[in-house]
């Protein structure tokens, strides 16, 4: 009877307590020092049986007189949002609202001109004109897609496999060539190797190949928009492999912490270079790991546009409005090489990738859907890529005979204004070019003013 | 007329028996002349002063041990100004710089409510808001990415590193993107960031929290350096850093925060690329910065007293280095003497040696003789730390040697 007694009073104060205690620790989140040191103090006007559960920031903590480990996975694997079923059929069942049909036609250009703009570019590498590149094959569902749901306020922090999010944002053919051949037109200057983009003007933060860094960067960024109270959000890319980085763990911790308004999209393509998921991870993926920092997650087919599309709309409206992190896991599959420094075959089987190239294709999955909608037809389609590969290469062509960049432009930039040493040393290497003009790439040219 | 420009300092470095009178004539002639030319409390932000006015706030301590808090200031005439510590005018920079620009931020662990570990942002979260000053998880290298971000988008971050060793976990971002971003990016995106912290040897520490990250850091390119040593400087450094384009690292020395010193009322900044004179002098050039410039300033006191003539240069920039003070003051001593807290491989020192030997090999008479601590981790015992630091006796020993 006292048993009966103390567990019903207990359980009702439990709730009283888990009500009260949510609300004490929500005045706390950013709020005054009075409550800062209060953290871990006792609170004595609570009135629970210590024996049942005990308060701890965070709730009440119930407490359990059996040993069980939770679990290292689930038994069943985390669901993942489709809206397309494999033949690009619409599933009744969802909920998606369906987009327009302009809207419609422009994903699927875009997805085909990344696709080409892919093709054509690792051509030219192997050509030997560029040194390097990285093709996004598999993956144009998730770059056309998310960029598609987003404002072109919200800024982007890329990895390296997310040039589609910039030529949805308007980054022309010719921008494009004219960094993967560093010539004078490029807007880094010729400074970076291919495929680190860069655009202030299209909020697509420049690429830096370190893996992860950009997760922390995007909290400072996010951390920004939210001090100036802006409409808008950050999105950071990066892939499976980037989750063992250090900084995707600590840059998830304190976006949760600080409630800032950034949208984490992994592309968990199967494949760090030649390590596969199973050895970069035994959790079930990405997305649970959103709620070991208190992140929402969602798992979404990475070959489907339309879901691609949905999800991200959501996560940005979320976002936004309630100021919080949001972890997106989208499972696609890395029909490429890693870069053109990579032979895949090495590692992994040629039927794995064929399979994936042919049977989970997201671009004629989406295809089968905008033609089912008599929106898309096979003259449109010639048109279009007639249209792609002569812009293609005429941006080539243009790109590859334009200026490199001047001398000067080794030592500008460096620091804001330039000081006196770099001048110095700016100075002593033009003389040396004078001086000795067999030994330097011919057409290399010198700043006129030194 | 070399006492009227050597400031306070040098009466009072030289004996005490005639600062007395000469310190009513010292202050006031100069303040006189200097007020009217509007150079002595004010130094513009392009750092142009006159050269010869010098020392005008180096007067103050005349112990080399910066640790003393109790250290005598010396007392001055004037009624402007006011004393505080450093820790205490790198918050007032600090503060001033947050109210004159709403895009000033701090970031670091404790340096919310609980002020920072050396207190250097009390008081600032009540003012400004746990957003603006904020507190953030132990990652190093996540909250100095966060702040290379938010750079990037516009704000103007003062990322605190508890010590400046933990900074090395930091490296990445700092190396990789901090220094990296603007140049990479084609000078599309600036990162006007502010890395500052502790460094250097405290008293007994330990290994890992004696580093000189000034040693490791100088190397990247895009980053600029300085060390502040006296509250003056560690508010001006504090103010231009933050109003600068570029990303500074600003070293603040864990002993020296108790340093007192009265400051000017008016609005003043440091020029970042400049060395302080701080003893002018005929027969030696000594560079030092930071800490060690207590330990040459007791050396100073000394060799004065055996005839010599030091001119003491904190170079304060080490990253560039101010080599037309450090130059014009080789041409004068043909002889210089480097004191760092850095260790013999790869510090500061030998960085400066080489410039200096590159630049002024004619001016030189002397081989540049330079004073490190040695090659190893800072050990914990009192008597072992002491020993790998440069002492003042060892300096006094270095200068007779090399004035021979």
């Amino acid at each position: 009877m006292a048993t009966w007694f103390l567990k019903s009073r207990s359980v009702l104060q439990c709730v009283k307590t888990r009500a009260g205690l949510h609300q004490i620790i929500c005045n706390r989140s950013l709020k005054g020092a009075s409550l800062h040191s209060k953290a871990l103090q006792l609170e004595d006007d609570l009135d629970y049986s210590e024996n049942e559960a005990w308060y701890f920031p965070g709730g009440a903590v119930p407490f359990t007189s059996k040993i069980n480990f939770i679990a290292d996975s689930s038994e069943e694997r985390i669901h993942c949002y489709r809206v397309l079923d494999n033949s690009g059929h619409h599933m009744l069942s969802n909920t998606s609202k369906l987009i327009s049909k302009e809207l419609a036609v422009q994903l699927y250009s875009s997805m085909v001109t990344l696709q080409m703009m892919d093709t054509v570019f690792n051509e030219v590498q192997r050509q030997g004109r560029t040194s390097f590149y990285m093709t996004s094959h598999g993956e144009e569902a998730i770059n056309i897609a998310s960029a598609a749901a987003l404002s072109n306020e919200d800024i982007i922090l890329p990895q390296y496999r997310e040039h589609g999010v910039l030529l949805w944002r308007g980054f022309s053919l010719q921008e494009f060539a004219n960094q993967l051949f560093a010539n004078k037109a490029d807007k880094g200057k010729g400074r970076q190797m291919p495929m680190h983009y860069g655009s202030n003007k299209h909020n697509y933060i420049t690429v830096s190949s370190p893996l992860g860094t950009q997760i922390p960067q995007a909290v400072g960024v996010a951390y920004s928009l939210k001090m100036e109270k802006k409409d808008a959000c950050v999105v950071t890319y990066f892939g499976d492999g980037t989750t063992s980085e250090g900084d995707f763990h600590a840059g998830l911790n304190f976006a949760a912490v600080l409630e800032v308004p950034v949208i984490f999209f992994c592309r968990n393509n199967g494949w760090a270079i030649s390590t596969p998921v199973t050895e970069q991870f035994r959790s079930d993926g990405i997305a649970v790991k959103g709620r070991a920092y208190g992140i929402p997650s969602i798992r979404v087919d990475g070959n489907d546009a339309l879901a691609i599309y949905d999800a991200m709309q959501e996560a940005r409206k979320i976002a936004i409005k309630e100021q919080k992190p949001i972890l997106i896991e989208a499972l696609t599959y890395r029909v490429g090489h890693h870069s053109t420094s990579d032979d895949s075959t090495k590692y992994r089987a040629r039927e794995e990738i064929e399979q994936w190239k042919a049977d989970r294709n997201p671009i004629s999955r989406y295809r089968n859907w905008i033609e089912g909608n008599g929106w898309w037809n096979e003259e449109q389609e010639s048109t279009l890529r007639g249209s792609v590969r002569k812009q293609l290469m005429n941006a080539i062509g243009v790109a590859e005979k334009a200026e490199r960049p001047a001398l000067t432009d080794l030592f500008a930039d460096v620091y804001h204004d330039m000081p006196t040493n770099l001048q110095e040393q700016e100075r002593s290497l033009t003389e040396t070019i004078r001086k000795h003009p067999q030994d330097f790439p011919s057409g290399f040219a010198v700043a006129s003013q030194i | 007329m070399a006492s009227i420009f050597q400031g306070i300092g040098a009466a009072t470095a030289i004996s005490s028996s005639t600062s007395f009178d000469s310190k009513k004539l010292i202050f006031s002639a100069p303040r006189f002349h200097l007020e009217k030319k509007g150079s002595f409390l004010v130094v513009r932000s392009d750092g142009k002063m006159s050269n010869g006015i010098s020392g005008r706030a180096e007067k103050l301590v005349t112990n080399a041990v910066a640790a003393k808090a109790d250290a005598p200031a010396a007392s001055t005439t004037s009624k402007s100004g006011h004393e505080l510590l450093l820790f205490e005018a790198l918050r007032e920079g600090l503060e001033e710089e947050m109210d004159r620009d709403p895009r000033v931020c701090v970031m670091g662990e404790d340096v919310g409510h609980y002020g920072g570990s050396y207190k250097v942002t009390k008081g600032l979260a009540p003012k400004f808001g746990d957003l603006r000053v904020l507190d953030t998880p132990i990652a190093e290298n996540s909250f100095t990415g966060m702040g290379i971000g938010a750079a990037m988008t516009g704000l103007r971050p003062v990322i605190e590193g508890m010590n400046m060793g933990f900074l090395l976990l930091a490296f990445n971002q700092i190396s990789n993107n901090c220094g990296m971003l603007h140049y990479t990016s084609g000078g599309q995106f600036t990162i006007p960031v502010v890395i500052r912290g502790p460094g250097g040897v405290g008293r007994q520490l330990g290994a890992e929290h004696s580093q000189r990250l000034e040693s490791y850091f100088q190397s990247i390119p895009g980053i600029q350096m300085v060390a502040c040593s006296t509250p003056y400087n560690a508010k001006g450094l504090m103010k231009a850093a933050i109003r600068s384009e570029n990303p500074v690292i600003l070293f603040e020395h864990v002993l020296l925060y108790n340093l007192k010193e009265k400051i000017p009322d008016e609005e003043y900044i440091c020029n970042l690329e400049e060395a302080e004179m701080v003893r002018p002098g005929e027969h030696v050039t000594i560079l030092t910065y930071s800490r060690m410039r207590y330990h040459v300033m007791q050396a100073a006191k000394t060799l004065v007293n055996k005839g010599y003539d030091p001119e003491v240069i904190d170079i304060r920039s080490l990253k560039p280095f101010d080599l037309h003070t450090i130059g014009n003051s080789v041409k004068k001593t043909h002889r210089v003497l480097i004191v760092e807290e850095c260790m013999r491989t790869g510090g500061i020192g030998a960085s400066l040696t080489a410039a200096i030997n590159e630049n002024f090999q004619d001016y030189l008479d002397a081989p540049i003789v330079c004073l490190s601590s040695q090659d190893v981790p800072t050990p914990y015992a009192g008597t072992l730390e002491e020993y790998t630091i440069v002492q003042p006796a060892q300096i006094v020993t270095a200068v007779e040697q090399l004035c021979q």
